[in-house]
């Protein structure tokens, strides 16, 4: 699948929900499913900045494509990361790079994006782009 | 006595819809809302008299250099200062707070030694840290008990001759733990030290004598007790002030320029260099106006029924843990359920159009004592009322069950 068809699937599933709370619900239990980062990676270097609460994520490449596992000590938090990995994960890194963003807008976690949220999901984006640049650059 | 249902009314944003609910406001620590009152004195400066001040000869220029003027009397009365000129205008709590410490920095040398507490924001820790690496001098910490209360006996014990300065906040933003700056004050002064405190906290909920106190410096926000951002006061005894070398360099702030010499203006211009935030301090003086007619007294009385009431409320909620447990408190309640993250909390409650705040409110060293990220913060004041604290309960029970 692209990063297309996955953010597809997950903009659907999010328009079976009538309200924030059942959305919201949606997310905690996504956050609480998270496939965690190993304890190994949970590493300063790893922390995002900007987020008032802790994310640490960690790439690896296997096959030119890039998979991501991640961790924060929120459970919302959580919930947005297991929603982002699920998009970019698997994919090529060029994918990646190119991929927008539209569908958190879609999906009604908008005030997310807001640059004064404090889970810094802007920041989290721009980490995973990061990381798919970096394995970019490996491949050229 | 308090009618809280008519001082609403004062309150347009009261009114907001957020997330589809009545806006429940719990974040006065952060910033208090504004009155019409205020909002009023702000529209008529920039629709009749917006000029700029002190200089000019033409009418409004006057008009504006009055009103002014007397907002600067307006605040020496409210804080009891001897003098108009000792309450000098900033841009609010840190700009004072880094008005003080850049003076001090020609008056410090290597071995002298200045005190803060551990219950700091952190504009009143890092200016000093800048200081300290500046000028040599030492920075002590007076540290907290678990109750969150300053330990007193160790303050007594960082006094000696090498002490310059003491620098404690009068409320603990992160905490509401009122602090007990009268003994702090005539004990730093015992061994010679000046005192600065910050008022930030303090100045919506108590009515601070400068005199009275004998502090040297004190300083406050204007957003804090009901007026606009962007402006705010440093008191410093006159004495103190004619010490301190100007802060900043530029217009107003001058008596005489030549290329060989510029002798600098008297106080308060002398450390009001540039055009002023003039608006800002205009209804810096309505705000104060406006919360002299509800009366200090009242709104003291009135937020300690609320902080009460919602104490024992939260109080019930399983796994609930209140940070800041002083005798002496304002109506500030950190506090954290279970293992839950603050920012979850704040998140599910500001879907229900609550707003409190969540982080390490700038006092990581606070956090860091607890051991814990952050906490929920809920602060209150006289426009709060228990219905409010009653649906903020079952709010917060709500998002309790969602995340756990």
């Amino acid at each position: 699948m692209t990063i297309e068809d996955v953010q597809n699937e997950i903009i659907d599933e999010f328009a079976m929900f009538e309200d924030w709370e059942e959305r919201y619900q949606y997310m905690i239990d996504l956050g609480k499913d998270l496939p965690l980062i190993d304890e190994k990676y949970k590493t300063e270097d790893n922390i995002i900045k900007g987020c008032q609460s802790k994310v640490w994520v960690h790439a690896n490449m296997v096959d030119n494509k890039v998979n991501f596992t991640a961790d924060s000590d929120a459970i919302i938090t959580k919930g947005i990361i297991a929603i982002l990995i699920r998009a970019f994960s698997n994919q090529h890194p060029e994918a990646i790079i190119n991929a927008n963003t539209d569908f958190i807008d879609k999906i009604g976690l908008k005030e997310h994006l807001s640059p004064t949220r404090a889970n810094g999901l802007v920041s989290m984006i721009k980490q995973l782009k990061l990381y798919a640049i970096a394995y970019q650059t490996q491949l050229n | 006595m308090i009618d809280v249902q008519h001082i609403r009314k004062d309150f347009p944003i009261l009114n907001r819809i957020v997330n589809g609910k009545p806006l429940i406001y719990f974040d006065n620590a952060a910033t208090s809302q504004t009155p019409q009152q205020v909002i009023d004195v702000i529209v008529d400066y920039y629709s009749n008299y917006n000029a700029n001040i002190h200089r000019g000869v033409h009418s409004l220029s006057q008009e504006a250099t009055d009103a002014y003027e007397q907002a600067r009397i307006k605040i020496q009365k409210h804080f009891n200062a001897k003098h108009p000129h000792e309450i000098i205008y900033t841009s609010g709590t840190t700009d004072s707070i880094n008005l003080v410490a850049n003076g001090f920095s020609s008056l410090l040398k290597k071995d002298d030694e200045i005190i803060v507490s551990a219950l700091e924001h952190h504009s009143n820790i890092v200016p000093w840290q800048m200081l300290c690496e500046r000028t040599g001098a030492s920075l002590k910490v007076i540290p907290m008990n678990e109750e969150g209360e300053l330990i007193l006996s160790d303050f007594d014990a960082l006094l000696n001759d090498h002490t310059k300065l003491v620098f404690v906040n009068h409320i603990s933003n992160a905490l509401g733990t009122i602090n007990s700056i009268e003994y702090i004050i005539d004990e730093a002064h015992k061994v010679g030290a000046a005192v600065l405190v910050d008022g930030a906290q303090s100045c919506p909920h108590i009515k601070p004598d400068v005199q009275a106190l004998d502090v040297d410096f004190y300083v406050c926000s204007a957003h804090k007790l009901c007026g606009p951002t962007g402006v705010g006061m440093l008191y410093g005894k006159e004495d103190w002030l004619n010490k301190l070398p100007p802060y900043q360099g530029g217009g107003e702030m001058i008596a005489e320029v030549s290329f060989e010499k510029t002798t600098y203006a008297a106080l308060p211009h002398k450390f009001e260099a540039g055009t002023p935030n003039i608006c800002g301090g205009i209804a810096f003086g309505a705000a104060i106006d406006y919360m002299n007619s509800i009366g200090f007294d009242n709104i003291a009385k009135y937020e300690h029924e609320l902080l009460e009431y919602a104490t024992e409320q939260l109080q019930k909620i399983e796994g609930l843990k209140i940070y800041g447990t002083a005798k002496e408190k304002t109506s500030v309640i950190s506090f954290n359920v279970g293992n839950i993250h603050p920012y979850d909390i704040g998140t599910i409650l500001d879907k229900m159009g609550i707003a409190v705040r969540t982080g390490h409110h700038c006092a990581q060293p606070i956090m860091d004592f607890y051991n814990i990220p952050g906490t929920v913060r809920a602060s209150f004041m006289f426009y709060n009322t228990k219905k409010e604290i009653d649906t903020f309960i079952v709010a917060l029970k709500k998002a309790v069950m969602m995340l756990s």
